[in-house]
């Protein structure tokens, strides 16, 4: 099981040919409370890069990338009547989808825990 | 010049505080060729308010006004009795002269209202959430389309041959610009219920009208139905706010969306505009709506208080993305559409809906009763419309001459859709039964 | 001597206000007033209608099942209901407003009186137009007005509002660009990054791709950004460019930008919300605009009414103008003035209709009220002083608060919030000018300035206003660079408290709802 870090601030967790993704605490933090979360339905096809889901507080609305190809396999629907989870458990509780990854090689070019840690001390 | 305190000498200490000579100095980033010298050409110059008041009142006795005889023109528009309260109301300069709610600590009032103006709405439509108004009735039913198609993800939008022209046509090219496609049903009298077979599976909405543009009231429900069974919307539009009062309401028809013209309530004729679109959806498109919304939540010291909120739908957020690119309500005009209901409250608003229709009734047989003339209009509330065996806009022309306004010719609205010998017709609570024996007998004369 | 035996003290005592507890839940003279829904009932109503005749019904059926429950109140009730929340809120009549880009001026009364003249306020907009002569012409004397002021060829009348003038330009371009076969290869529609929202939300409206312009550090267009995304133009429909910019400054490229645009081919869309900077003293048609909406409300002080209703009028170039929008007036070599109603003839390359019925009339009477009174003279003293104002609160200011931008503004002065101390935001001093008396700043608008605040004091002040504003910002400004921790609580004295917009976003509650009788039972 292994976690990488998009420069847009997701993470995906890998296991086997599974992929959970969400937005990295830095990321909910910057934030603020977090309102409302807009996320695929199973089944939708994300392309790497793409916005498929939207998350939102009071005074701002953001676009959250796949930082994979795939299928959504579940969503996390819980969010839908609970988004301040988002705000207190974003790389636990409050992941956004799971995703059957479609090419495993795409996630070479992204960060581990430390690069990403590194990469927000910088901004 | 009465609305500018600084005094020259204001101007002169100010200028040297900044460190200026003279203004001049600030416009030094216009373009050398576009600096004017001097005023702007071809204007003429200030005057007095005795002056303006001269020009201006000249220019409206030019006008024939609703009140000043027999009228009978509708078709989107109606002239009713605005209680005195409203207006005083709508003039205080706390809601007068503010702005949008932005300060929510300082704009309690606007909220509050804004708040039991969407209760009402929800209400009088039987929708679940009724946002804090749009432009118009026409705009709202276009934002209604869009919306629709942005729900569905689908691209055809089919317009009933009872819809408003002028709605129809604001939804055309709204929708046309945004590559969807709209498919309007031939014009018809009584033909809401055609919707029904004209949708179909790439169908994001079908938009009815009732009443519609010819009076006729038609329950949507087997529309809905049918919309729903294609997995369509329903787009349900009145323009007359006040047949809420007692014709079955949008979400007694399985309605997704309500769009509608407030005018009716509160607001007078001021020949077009400003108006007041009211829309309402049901609780599962909330987030899809365009325009303001209004909620309520708590204060720092746990008071309940009003907030806009749901605002990341919008422009100044959302920008490219917006729902829609309202920046605006129609605030004061929605302020007059409430503060009017609450004076009529539910009980009143029945009330005058029943006068409304039994001065149609009363008209309608009146003019009937005139040889040659034909009612075309199956079931009405307050409108119709009626076939004269003369061409229509000459008898309107022999009717003014009477001194009575007597509708619309139904070729203002749909020219070349062969109906030379149609008029729409309302009447409302102002019309009296003198005013349709007045009707009746120049009609008879005419004729 | 007599004494007088009811005399009684009248040296007054100080309590701090806050330990007073009132049961009503007033305070003084600020009442407190329930919803409409706890105050009234359904069976209540303020207004006498006769009874009706009980005629038989020609709905056939169509009616009402369920009854809207709505209450009504008398009419003393609803004058109190009415009056009581409008002492909640703050208005231009009650104070300087400092909205920056809102352009809070006063409202002359005698706009309000010409807009209800019977022959304005009570006439249809379908009636014969042999019986609106009156109304026709001033719908044609306020365009006169517009097109003279920009020195446009055409205007059209119907936008509602300004964003609804930004839409009516962007679909007269799109008209444009089709007419000339270019509709679908050109779709980029460039915007600075400082525009205001409704730019690129009318964009998209019109099926249009934003492609974001940068601003460079004087607060300008970056015109070395212009100029490369313009390399490849075959695709570029035109450039949305607000003037005087969001930041309140003009664009000293402004003719460059145009000449540029246009010889890629595309349509130079001025947003005009800012127009009341410059009214009188320069014309749009000058810097080769091709289209502008102008907000009544803004440079012409119609009301804004709370949130509304607005006005778009939108002056059109030659280019453009063939598209325009019905309907539209004429006035024929009879002096007759006549109505283009439909999409054929004389408008047989209009893009067709945006609204019902002939726009905002009744902003239209307001509108040219305030032209005639200030006239040609008149409204350039007024964008001269909206300036000066705005300069001189910008020199006031300047040693206590960052101005964003080095050099003169325009209409409004723009801070950042770099001279706060850490913890302290824009939002908190903007909430310490309420308890101040004052309507907060814009803020945190433009996008492109860190924790904006953007100060645009309007025409309507006087020196006297601007001084008491200017010591009042100070001092908070002060307390915040100070990082001064009461700011975080402010306002203590407004009619609420710090509302929770979170809450009101995560279970949104838009409509109000009988408690549920079971639950109340339980309690």
């Amino acid at each position: 099981m292994t976690t990488y870090y998009t420069k847009d601030h997701e993470w995906i967790r890998v296991e086997g040919d599974t992929g959970t993704v969400g937005i990295t605490a830095y990321a909910a933090g910057q934030l603020g409370d977090v309102v409302y979360v807009e996320l695929p339905e199973s089944g939708a096809k994300i392309a790497k890069g793409d916005g498929f889901a939207v998350v939102e507080s009071v005074k701002a609305a953001s676009d959250v990338y796949a930082p994979i190809s795939g299928s959504v396999v579940e969503a996390n629907t819980g969010l839908a009547d609970a988004p301040e989870k988002v705000n207190e458990a974003a790389e636990g509780d409050a992941w956004f989808v799971r995703i059957k990854i479609a090419d495993p090689g795409e996630l070479d070019g992204l960060m581990d825990e430390a690069a990403y840690t590194a990469y927000c001390e910088g901004l | 010049m009465r609305y500018l305190p600084l005094t020259p000498e204001d101007r002169a200490s100010m200028l040297a505080t900044i460190g200026a000579k003279s203004v001049d100095d600030f416009y030094t980033d216009v373009p050398e060729a576009a600096r004017l010298k001097g005023k702007v050409p071809g204007l003429p110059d200030h005057q007095g308010e005795l002056a303006v008041e001269r020009h201006l009142t000249r220019l409206a006795a030019k006008n024939r006004s609703a009140s000043s005889g027999p009228f009978f023109v509708g078709a989107g528009a109606y002239k009713h009795h605005v209680p005195a309260t409203v207006d005083m109301i709508i003039q205080r300069s706390e809601f007068l002269t503010t702005y949008t709610p932005y300060q929510p600590e300082i704009a309690q009032g606007t909220l509050q209202t804004l708040f039991e103006f969407q209760t009402q709405v929800a209400a009088l439509t039987a929708m679940d959430v009724a946002n804090a108004s749009m432009y118009d009735g026409s705009t709202a039913c276009a934002e209604a389309a869009v919306m629709a198609a942005r729900v569905t993800r689908r691209k055809k939008v089919i317009l009933s041959g009872g819809l408003h022209p002028h709605y129809a046509a604001a939804t055309r090219l709204l929708c046309e610009a945004q590559g969807l496609e709209v498919v309007q049903l031939p014009v018809a009298i009584d033909g809401e219920g055609e919707l029904a077979k004209a949708v179909d599976g790439e169908t994001a909405c079908v938009i009815g009208q009732s009443p519609n543009v010819f009076g006729t009231v038609t329950d949507l429900s087997g529309v809905a139905d049918a919309a729903h069974g294609k997995g369509a919307l329903l787009v349900s539009v009145f323009t007359e706010a006040v047949s809420l009062g007692m014709v079955t309401p949008p979400g007694e028809m399985g309605a997704d969306i309500a769009a509608g013209e407030g005018q009716s309530i509160g607001n007078g004729l001021n020949f077009g505009g400003p108006y007041v679109g009211l829309f309402s959806v049901r609780d599962k498109l909330v987030r899809q709506m365009p325009g303001r919304l209004c909620g309520e939540t708590v204060d720092a010291d746990g008071n309940r208080g009003f907030v806009l909120t749901l605002s990341t739908r919008e422009q100044h957020i959302r920008r490219d993305k917006a729902t829609s690119n309202i920046c605006t309500n129609s605030g004061l005009c929605a302020l007059a559409f409430t503060s009017h209901m609450t004076l009529l409250g539910g009980k009143g608003l029945k009330q005058l809906a029943e006068l409304n229709h039994e001065a149609a009734v009363e008209l309608a047989d009146a003019l009937t009763s005139v040889k040659g003339v034909e009612l075309l209009t199956p079931r009405f509330f307050n409108e119709f419309a009626i076939r004269t065996p003369m061409d229509a806009e000459a008898v309107l022309a022999m009717l003014d001459e009477a001194g009575i306004v007597g509708g619309v010719r139904a070729s203002r609205l749909f020219p070349g859709d062969h109906l030379g010998d149609v008029i729409l017709i309302a009447a409302t609570e102002c019309t009296t039964a003198d005013d349709i024996a007045a009707y009746a007998d120049a009609l008879k004369e005419i004729i | 001597m007599t004494m007088n035996s009811t005399g009684r003290p009248t040296a007054p005592t100080s309590v701090s206000a806050a330990a007073i507890e009132t049961v009503s839940g007033s305070r003084g003279l600020l009442q407190h007033e329930d919803l409409l829904f706890e105050i009234g009932t359904p069976e209540t109503t303020g207004v006498d209608l006769p009874k009706p005749k009980g005629l038989k019904s020609r709905l056939g059926g169509v009616a009402r099942k369920v009854d809207t429950g709505l209450p009504g109140l008398s009419e003393p009730q609803a004058v109190r209901h009415y009056m009581r929340l409008s002492q909640k809120n703050y208005a231009i009549d009650l104070g300087l407003f400092p909205l920056g880009s809102c352009t809070m001026k006063h409202n002359p009364r005698l706009n309000e009186k010409m807009a209800r003249l019977p022959g304005f306020g009570d006439i249809h907009p379908l009636q014969p137009q042999a019986t609106v002569q009156g109304a026709l012409e001033l719908i044609d004397e306020l365009a006169t007005w517009l097109k003279t002021l920009t020195n446009m060829p055409a205007v059209a009348m119907s936008p509602k509002a300004g964003a609804h003038g930004e839409l009516c330009g962007l679909l007269a371009i799109r008209q444009a660009l089709i007419a000339r076969g270019d509709g679908e290869t050109r779709k980029r529609m460039l915007v600075p990054e400082s525009a205001h929202g409704t730019n690129p939300a009318t964009a998209a409206q019109c099926g249009f791709i934003v492609d974001e312009i940068k601003a460079n550090k004087r607060g300008r267009v970056d015109m070395a950004d212009l100029k490369a995304k313009l390399e490849k133009s075959e695709d570029v429909a035109g450039i949305m460019l607000t003037n005087p910019n969001t930041c309140g400054l003009f664009e000293t490229d402004i003719r460059e930008i145009a000449d540029l645009i246009h010889k890629a081919g595309g349509y130079f869309y001025c947003d005009g919300a800012n127009f009341n900077a410059i009214v009188g003293r320069v014309r749009p048609g000058d810097l080769g605009v091709d289209a502008m909406h102008i907000n009544l409300h803004k440079t012409f002080s119609t009301p804004h009414g709370g949130g509304g209703p607005g006005s778009g009028p939108t002056v059109l170039s030659e280019a453009l103008a063939p598209f325009a929008p019905v309907p539209f007036v004429v006035k024929d070599e009879d002096g007759i003035f006549r109505l283009v109603e439909q999409v054929d003839g004389e408008a047989s390359e209009s893009f067709g209709r945006m609204v019902a019925f002939h726009g905002q009339m009744g902003m239209f009477v307001r509108a040219l009220a305030y032209m005639l009174s200030h006239g040609a003279d008149g409204l350039k003293q007024a964008a001269e002083d909206a300036v000066l104002n705005a300069n001189y609160i910008q020199a006031r200011l300047k040693h206590v608060m960052s101005p964003a931008f080095d050099g003169y503004c325009m209409h409004e002065a723009l801070f950042s919030d770099a001279f706060t101390a850490d913890g302290i935001e824009t939002i908190d001093i903007a909430k310490a000018l309420i308890d101040e008396g004052y309507h907060p700043m814009t803020m945190y608008f433009p996008l492109v300035v860190h924790g904006a605040m953007l100060i645009e004091p309007t025409e309507t002040e006087s020196k006297a206003e601007l001084d008491r504003f200017c010591d009042a910002l100070e001092s908070i400004a002060r307390r915040a660079a100070q990082g001064d921790d009461t700011l975080k609580g402010a306002p203590y004295l407004a009619p609420a408290k710090r509302l929770d917009e979170t809450r009101a976003a995560r279970k949104p509650v838009l409509k109000w709802a009988a408690p549920d009788a079971s639950k109340v039972a339980a309690e």
